[in-house]
């Protein structure tokens, strides 16, 4: 009897599992891309001095640059937030860990990106303490050290923010948390690109957040079929 | 002056006017003490934690990571963590032990006995002042239970650290906003007990209790008081006014255009120095409120032990006197690299200077009283030697801070630690040492152990000189203070001193539980007192041990002598008490 | 059990003294100009508080172990002369070592403090903020630019809030984390906080100087040999304070114009 039961639970979550498939809204292949640009000059990115903390400073062989503006060939900006601001049906939270590292005293990734409930793991991989104080103001804010060797940091947002994160003991580290109410969200890589997929027909407001140039949206139809093309462009000043 | 024959008060009724809100002067002594015990116990333990990861930085303590999950993740201390520990144990030990147990605590139980009075001139003040204290440490402690923990910006709590908010980091928020209510309250607290004081030894003397015949425990009460009705109404307001910066957002203590963690503050106008002066114009005189009650105890009790008299006491109130009134010329001496016009550094450095002269004098006398004397090494005759001992250590290293071209450099350095330690941290504590092995007889009737007592004293003093003395080798090193790592590198060679100081800190706490199991045991089982078993002359030795509710009896004792009447052929040994009839024989 | 005391007083004050005449540890090295003096006076005060520190703790151990209650009722001894001579001699001797550290004392910080800067002094502005240092140095136009407090920008690398859109005196201007200077060259610095109160400290240079926020203060010295040491923070300034540093690089001209060519922004 015992081994029957055993050798029937994989069968069991099997069932369970195709059966959370059928269950799920049937998802047709909509979706929206499109390229980030922008027009103007942007701010020159500047070398960070880590003079003051010598374990990052020599990961690093040649110096750092800011990371604000990251443009690529063409005018393309990265780490552009691309998300649906309107029409989407919240979901459930995704249950999976997003992870941010301290690494040789800069955040990776520059900008993260989760979803409202979605649990947040931070780690430090350097040798020096680290302080994380994400500046929140819809969320609670707090202001936590990490001295190297101990365990992550755990937090959930509840609500969606777009958080700036910095590094008390080392002023030049910043971040990004964007704490985003929908599941369906992309960010620009190098070559300005975004895509957004699985979206269901109809219309939908989509927007496309930086951290220097602020915030755009657009409204779009999406069709049962096809990818819709939305693209963004900013406008860049020197200073 | 006549005294009235009426009492102040009947006996009290029920367990609630006895032991809790008692207006006995008696009670409320021992529940400052009470107070301070708790207290001391508290700052004690946080030191501990301060000590164990400046001596081991990346090693877990046992247990914390449970007792803190957020602070000490995993056990190992945090940054902000050592500050708001360093905070606190910098709070409770200068507010809550060196003021409440040598001034409030004794002075409240032994001061109205010494001058002969049934109780303190406003009992039902007197009362509140514990209450309130009472109140002020509950408020204090209440700040380990606010999210994000207690202040950090150490017991100066400078502005404007202390007055921007949450914004400047962990614990500025709710957890300091207690701490300043929690000083502000300790000072009405310290007010109402000066007062008292005040009024107690120039209104309730009993007849023939001069002011020349007073001991010089109860002068330096009396001082102190002086000192304290001054001191704590200046550092009240100060405290107001941060409560003010912090949660009406005046800006008394905070300029524009500051950008806190990205913010930029929406204040404008104030003045960080202006709190630097209050607090000092306050703290240097805590110094002296912690440390003159602890030179009355020992000049009290050197002669008692001695059997001689003390040499020169008038001289020695002139001392006491001179220093009170000095200490309110010296704040800016803290100051001296803090911005405030380099000029008036050479004033603030001279009268600093010119106090080491009472102060040494007092010390030489001190120690001249030693020469020739039958010294009889009780306890407390041990721990006035220390005392002395001890004060010299701390008040030479003071030679240094006190000139502005020296204090350039040892100035933010762990010199500057071992120097205040010593001096108003380990003299304090010897002078109450001194005095709870001296009075704890006339306190609960009963004996402490002396040799548990002897035991507790040499520990004591090697440990704490083998914790403190080490500290001016890493200030002369230029090893700052208030860092919770060393991460820089000329810093990183004192590890292994840190190391050994942290050992000799957690041996010196060790030692002292047997202090504290000679307390609660004696206080159970010690053996009986008899009124006056160290053959001492002041008034609280001529009444039973422990006192009746009203001091004396019912009848008022007339003093004939001064406390001084050692080494003479008095009717029942080598002295003569203050009520005697007898006069002393000379041979 | 005095003479216990005695004893452990006795090797107490003996350890103790021989560790500081020992120099175990000991300041470092000097490489300012005003240095000397100050350690001039230090050594002057330890030998004087040394003495003082001996003989009194010796003295006390003396009469500890020779005056204790034998039981034998012999009789007690004041002092010889009693206090009068003792206070005259302390007053007088105290008196005269304060006078005399007080004069030297005060000239030694004068120069430091109360002495304008060399005219030919090299200008650098100094920002502290939760928890570094950033060094601006003016550029080739000798101009500061004006700061902004609502433009500072920390992620940007905009430490002092410049504005170089509209100030033209402010795009030349080069910012460091380090602190580079030529040697033997008068250095002016004007200190001032962004956020909270903060101190510069480097033990080499024998000199601290809080930063107030709310006021520029002025500190000058002049460093003389090559070298590289770290500045730190002395005020309690929050959770960092213990990683509050920098570097000061002392530099030979060359090397240092060198440096200020490299980092032109």
């Amino acid at each position: 009897m015992r081994t029957r039961l055993i050798t029937s639970l994989p069968l069991l979550a099997l069932a369970v599992s195709a059966m959370g498939a059928l269950s799920a809204p049937v998802k047709t292949a909509g979706g929206v891309s499109g390229t980030i640009t922008f027009t103007g000059t942007p701010p020159r990115m500047r070398p960070i001095d880590m003079s003051k903390e010598p374990s990052c400073a020599s990961q690093h062989p040649t110096p750092v640059m800011t990371e604000t503006v990251m443009a690529g060939a063409g005018n393309t900006v990265q780490n552009v937030v691309v998300y649906i601001s309107a029409g989407d049906q919240a979901g459930a939270a995704a249950a999976q860990p997003v992870r941010y590292d301290q690494k040789g005293c800069q955040y990776v990734p520059h900008v993260l990106v989760m979803q409202v409930g979605q649990p947040l793991e931070i780690y430090n991989n350097d040798q020096t303490s680290h302080n994380i104080h994400p500046l929140a103001t819809i969320n609670p804010e707090w202001n936590k050290s990490q001295p190297p060797g101990t365990p992550p940091i755990k937090a959930t947002y509840a609500k969606p923010e777009f958080i700036t994160v910095k590094c008390n003991v080392h002023p030049w580290m910043h971040g990004y948390f964007a704490v985003l109410a929908t599941s369906h969200y992309a960010i620009s890589g190098n070559d300005g690109k975004f895509s957004l997929a699985g979206l269901a027909p109809g219309k939908y407001t989509i927007t496309a957040w930086h951290e220097k140039f602020g915030t755009q949206s657009q409204e779009v139809t999406v069709s049962a079929s096809g990818t819709v093309t939305a693209n963004f462009v900013f406008k860049a000043l020197p200073y | 002056m006549e005294t009235t024959a009426t009492s102040h008060h009947a006996p009290p009724q029920g367990f609630l006017r006895k032991y809790v809100f008692s207006l006995d002067h008696k009670v409320i002594g021992k529940q400052y003490l009470d107070l301070a015990l708790v207290a001391v116990v508290i700052g004690m333990v946080l030191s501990w934690l301060m000590r164990f990861h400046l001596g081991f930085p990346t090693t877990a303590v046992p247990g914390l990571g449970k007792l803190a999950p957020t602070a000490a993740a995993g056990g190992v201390i945090t940054p902000e963590l050592y500050l708001a520990l360093m905070t606190m144990h910098g709070t409770i030990m200068v507010f809550f032990v060196l003021t409440t147990a040598p001034f409030a605590g004794f002075g409240n139980f032994v001061l109205p006995i010494q001058v002969g009075a049934e109780d303190m001139a406003f009992p039902r003040f007197n009362m509140m002042s514990f209450w309130v204290t009472f109140v002020a440490f509950l408020v204090l402690v209440a700040a380990f239970f606010v999210p994000e923990g207690p202040p950090i910006s150490g017991w100066t709590a400078y502005a404007p650290l202390s007055a921007i908010g949450k914004d400047a980091g962990p614990g500025l928020g709710t957890g300091q906003t207690l701490w300043a209510v929690s000083i502000a309250l300790f000072c009405v607290g310290q007010l109402l007990g000066a007062l008292n004081f005040i009024a107690t030894t120039l209104d309730l003397r009993t007849k023939g209790m001069t002011l020349m015949r007073m001991p010089l425990s109860t002068w330096a009460w009396f001082i102190t008081s002086v000192i304290g009705l001054i001191a704590f109404s200046v550092l009240l307001p100060a405290c107001i006014l941060l409560i003010l910066d912090r949660v009406a957002g005046t800006s008394f203590f905070i300029p524009g255009g500051l950008v806190v963690s990205d913010r930029l503050q929406p204040h404008s106008g104030g003045s960080p120095l202006l709190w630097q002066h209050l607090f000092w114009f306050f703290g240097h005189p805590e110094v002296y409120i912690a440390i003159l009650p602890g030179f009355g105890i020992v000049s009290h009790i050197l002669p008692v032990f001695a059997r001689k008299p003390l040499l020169g006491p008038k001289v020695v109130l002139i001392c006491l006197i001179a220093i009170a009134f000095l200490s309110y010329t010296v704040w800016g001496h803290h100051m001296f690299l803090s911005g405030m016009n380099p000029l008036s550094a050479t004033l603030f450095s001279v009268p600093t200077l010119v106090i080491t002269i009472p102060a040494t004098i007092v010390v030489l006398l001190w120690i001249g009283t030693v020469y020739g004397a039958r010294m009889r090494f009780t306890t407390p005759a041990l721990f006035c030697l220390g005392f002395i001992s001890v004060f010299v250590s701390g008040g030479i290293s003071g030679f240094f801070l006190a000139q502005p071209s020296i204090d350039t450099y040892l100035h933010g350095t762990y010199f500057v630690v071992g120097h205040f330690h010593f001096v108003m941290g380990v003299a304090a504590m010897f002078g109450i040492f001194a005095g709870v092995y001296f009075w704890f007889p006339k306190m609960y009737g009963r004996m402490m152990n002396d040799k548990l007592g002897k035991l507790h004293f040499t520990l004591t003093l090697i440990g704490v000189y083998c914790v403190f003395m080490p500290m001016h080798y890493l200030g002369l090193a230029g090893n700052v203070r208030r860092y919770s790592t060393f991460t820089d590198d000329y810093m990183k060679g004192s590890l292994p001193l840190h190391r050994f100081i942290t050992i000799a800190a957690l041996f010196t706490g060790a030692v002292q539980l047997i202090f504290f199991y000679n307390l609660i045991h004696s206080r159970l089982r010690g053996a009986k007192a008899p009124d006056n078993p160290w053959q001492a002359t002041s008034l609280e030795w001529s009444t039973s041990s422990p006192p009746p509710f009203d001091n004396f009896g019912g009848h008022h004792p007339v003093v004939t002598h001064g406390p001084n009447e050692y080494g003479v052929k008095g009717p029942t040994g080598d002295y003569i008490m203050q009520a005697s009839s007898d006069q002393p024989v000379t041979s | 059990m005095g003479r216990l005391f005695a004893v452990v007083l006795a090797v107490i004050t003996i350890v103790s003294a021989a560790i500081f005449i020992a120099r175990i540890w000991w300041l470092p090295p000097d490489i300012s100009v005003l240095g000397v003096g100050i350690d001039h006076q230090m050594t002057e005060t330890m030998i004087a508080s040394g003495v003082l520190f001996v003989v009194c703790q010796l003295v006390l151990a003396m009469f500890v172990w020779q005056y204790g209650d034998a039981g034998d009722a012999r009789p007690i001894k004041t002092f010889p002369g009693g206090a009068t001579p003792m206070v005259v001699i302390a007053t007088i001797l105290v008196s005269a070592e304060i006078l005399v550290l007080t004069l030297v004392g005060t000239k030694v910080w004068g120069g430091i403090f109360l002495s304008p800067p060399d005219p030919s002094a090299l200008h650098i502005d100094v920002q502290a903020e939760q928890f570094a240092y950033y060094f601006r140095y003016p550029g080739p136009d000798g101009k500061f630019g004006a700061i902004h407090p609502e433009l500072i920008d920390d992620g940007n690398g905009n430490f002092f809030g410049l504005d170089p859109a509209n100030d033209t005196a402010a795009r030349d201007d080069i910012v460091s984390a380090s602190l580079v200077i030529p040697v033997n060259k008068p250095i002016l610095l004007t200190l001032h906080s962004k956020d909270v109160g903060h101190a510069f400290y480097v033990p080499e240079l024998r000199i601290q100087q809080d930063f107030v926020p709310g006021l520029v203060i002025p500190l000058h010295f002049t460093a003389t040999r090559l070298a590289k040491e770290e500045i730190v923070c002395t005020q309690l300034c929050g959770l960092g304070h213990y990683n509050m540093r920098a570097y000061l690089e002392v530099e030979s001209l060359g090397q240092f114009q060198q440096w200020l060519k490299d980092h032109a922004p």
